[in-house]
């Protein structure tokens, strides 16, 4: 998923006397994996939370289409040129899915559209870093898309109806990407020693920051079990990165490439890998806006929803003066 | 196939195939950058379809060559002068307005074309042609009410699709220009002369820039010298040095 840090509202998980009836209605049916609906009635804290976790992903594939997008004209081949096209295009369709799942919980894709330009939502700190060479493009789809899908498959089962309908459509897309993104950087692995050197570069650059999006840990956060009691969160962020970890390393050994972590190493007695923690200073700069493209991705939105006013403004008058046309006609 | 005839052949694929590799990428250059989501999606679903019809015409053009060179050889190893696009798809983006006029210029002849490439005697120019007419019929559709919609909208928009339209103009007459591998392909019942596309096109044009409330200009002044690759625009090549960077940088790896 493409959503951390994302604060849960509200003051933790109630108990059973603490909680109204109908706040113990809401419960039991998401205890009995009965999916929420928009017109059911909810907690205002779990739709605000929802607003912000479905927000934050929809605008983390947004802004995704930029680091990607910075190669789709140097693509080296026609068919890995039509691929890059094909996976941003699926992007852009997510943030289409989940934009109309945050709209079903009362709030318009514009509203939520002007907070990620301000500033006031984020979207995932990974695609704050930069795309510096072809590999990269390999290694977003197998680190980036692989990581994301991490906690997208257990949110297919999750407890609001839209969200979780959204979540099945974008799972099936980002596996796919995902096996993409592992077919483009084995072949990078497998080439010249230039493209091999592109290939190590990308997982050495790109490692840690796929690590820091599961979030920090979150094991003892008050929030995250309310979250979880809501079935909004399923894991843990360090079940997940564990599980990213365990999934991946035998994947970089199949490449031949060289591990982008001294400290990983197989633990026999946990039946995981051991690996390094990621610097959570370097992560809560990012977040803050002092990764090394934040300033340049929100100015490219800025800019493109700036610029594209007129458009919008134009087929808004030209629709106004049909429906006018019609009605005159009638 | 006799020798001129596989020159002229050669020749005429490329036209096909560089004008839909050209385009494709001008149009994937606003991958993330469009006024809505909705024509982030259109424009990389067009882009993705026109670099799929470049795939087509370009992988025939290789074979008929018979040379052992692929689709990727004659898009990323050529330089400008081997280039057959009409200079129409190679103008710079400019803004929304710009892009989409460029695409319905070019989507109305597109179809007319492809709509007679349908019936040509060689079978797989046809069987690319019947696939490619599927897919532009929506590019010209989806263009075609984006013109009209911004045509006729605000003063703004209006003002600026006169503009663009003004711009492009003069890069529409190459479309239909003739010349001896025209003439070849016609014979040969391949494809058709361009000239006679004009009418048709003129009608399709007329009709929706009409309803869009723009004015066609007078002057019938084309500029020319893409499809034969006497003299593109400046423009082609910082294009192409961006499109065919990494393959030339190093040469003879598989990616």
């Amino acid at each position: 998923m493409y959503a951390q840090l994302v604060k849960t509202a509200g003051t933790g998980v109630k108990s059973q006397e603490e909680m109204t009836d109908q706040e113990r209605e809401f419960q039991d049916k998401i205890d009995r994996d009965i999916k929420i609906e928009p017109k059911d009635w909810m907690p205002d804290d779990y739709r605000a939370t929802l607003i912000r976790q479905i927000g934050q992903h929809a605008h983390s594939e947004i802004v995704g289409q930029l680091p990607e997008g910075n190669w789709i004209t140097r693509a080296p081949t026609l068919e890995r040129k039509a691929i890059l096209l094909a996976k941003v295009q699926d992007e852009a369709g997510h943030g289409l899915y989940l934009y109309c799942a945050a709209e079903t919980l009362g709030v318009t894709r514009d509203e939520i559209t002007e907070m990620l330009l301000d500033g006031r939502m984020k979207y995932s700190s990974i695609f704050n870093y930069p795309t510096l060479n072809w590999a990269d493009i390999g290694a977003v789809g197998w680190l980036v898309d692989g990581a994301a899908i991490m906690n997208q498959v257990p949110l297919q089962r999750t407890s609001y109806g839209p969200y979780s309908r959204a979540m099945i459509r974008i799972c099936k897309e980002e596996s796919f990407h995902q096996r993409q993104g592992y077919d483009a950087i084995r072949k990078m692995a497998e080439g010249s020693p230039e493209q091999k050197k592109m290939a190590q570069d990308a997982l050495n650059r790109l490692w840690f920051p796929s690590l820091m999006m599961f979030g920090p840990s979150d094991k003892d956060s008050v929030h995250s079990a309310q979250s979880m009691a809501w079935k909004i969160k399923i894991n843990t962020n360090d079940e997940l990165r564990q599980k990213f970890v365990d999934q991946t390393v035998p994947q970089i050994e199949f490449l031949g490439l060289d591990l982008p972590d001294p400290g990983i190493k197989w633990n026999e007695e946990r039946g995981h890998y051991d690996y390094t923690d990621p610097d959570w200073s370097e992560f809560f700069n990012v977040i803050k806006g002092n990764g090394p493209c934040n300033v340049d991705r929100l100015a490219a939105r800025n800019k493109a929803w700036d610029d594209g006013e007129w458009v919008r403004d134009g087929l808004l008058e030209h629709a106004r003066k049909k429906a006018a046309r019609k009605h005159a006609a009638e | 196939m006799a020798e001129v005839d596989k020159q002229a052949l050669l020749q005429f694929l490329l036209r096909m195939g560089d004008n839909t590799l050209i385009l494709g990428h001008r149009v994937s250059e606003w991958c993330g950058h469009s006024p809505v989501l909705e024509e982030d999606i259109a424009l990389a679903n067009t882009a993705l379809d026109l670099i799929g019809q470049t795939q087509l015409w370009l992988g025939y053009a290789a074979e008929v060559q018979g040379e052992g060179k692929t689709a990727d050889d004659i898009a990323f190893l050529r330089d400008a002068w081997d280039f057959r696009n009409v200079l129409l798809v190679e103008m710079p983006n400019g803004d929304f307005g710009q892009t989409l006029m460029r695409q319905f210029l070019f989507d109305a002849w597109h179809s007319i074309m492809l709509g007679r490439l349908m019936k040509s005697s060689d079978k797989t120019v046809a069987e690319i042609a019947e696939k490619a007419s599927k897919e532009v019929a929506y590019h010209l559709e989806r263009s075609a009410d984006t013109v009209v919609g911004l045509g006729d909208g605000t003063e703004e928009s209006h003002s600026r699709m006169q503009a663009a339209l003004d711009y492009l103009w003069p890069y529409v007459g190459e479309m239909f220009e003739s010349d001896d591998v025209d003439d070849a392909m016609a014979a040969a019942g391949i494809s058709v002369d361009p000239a006679s596309l004009r009418e048709d096109y003129d009608a399709l044009v007329c009709k929706i820039l009409s309803d869009a409330t723009l004015t066609i200009p007078e002057s019938r002044f084309a500029h020319k010298g893409g499809r034969t690759g006497y003299m593109h625009t400046e423009h082609l090549g910082h294009l192409l040095a961006t499109m065919q960077w990494l393959p030339r940088a190093y040469p003879g790896c598989q990616w």
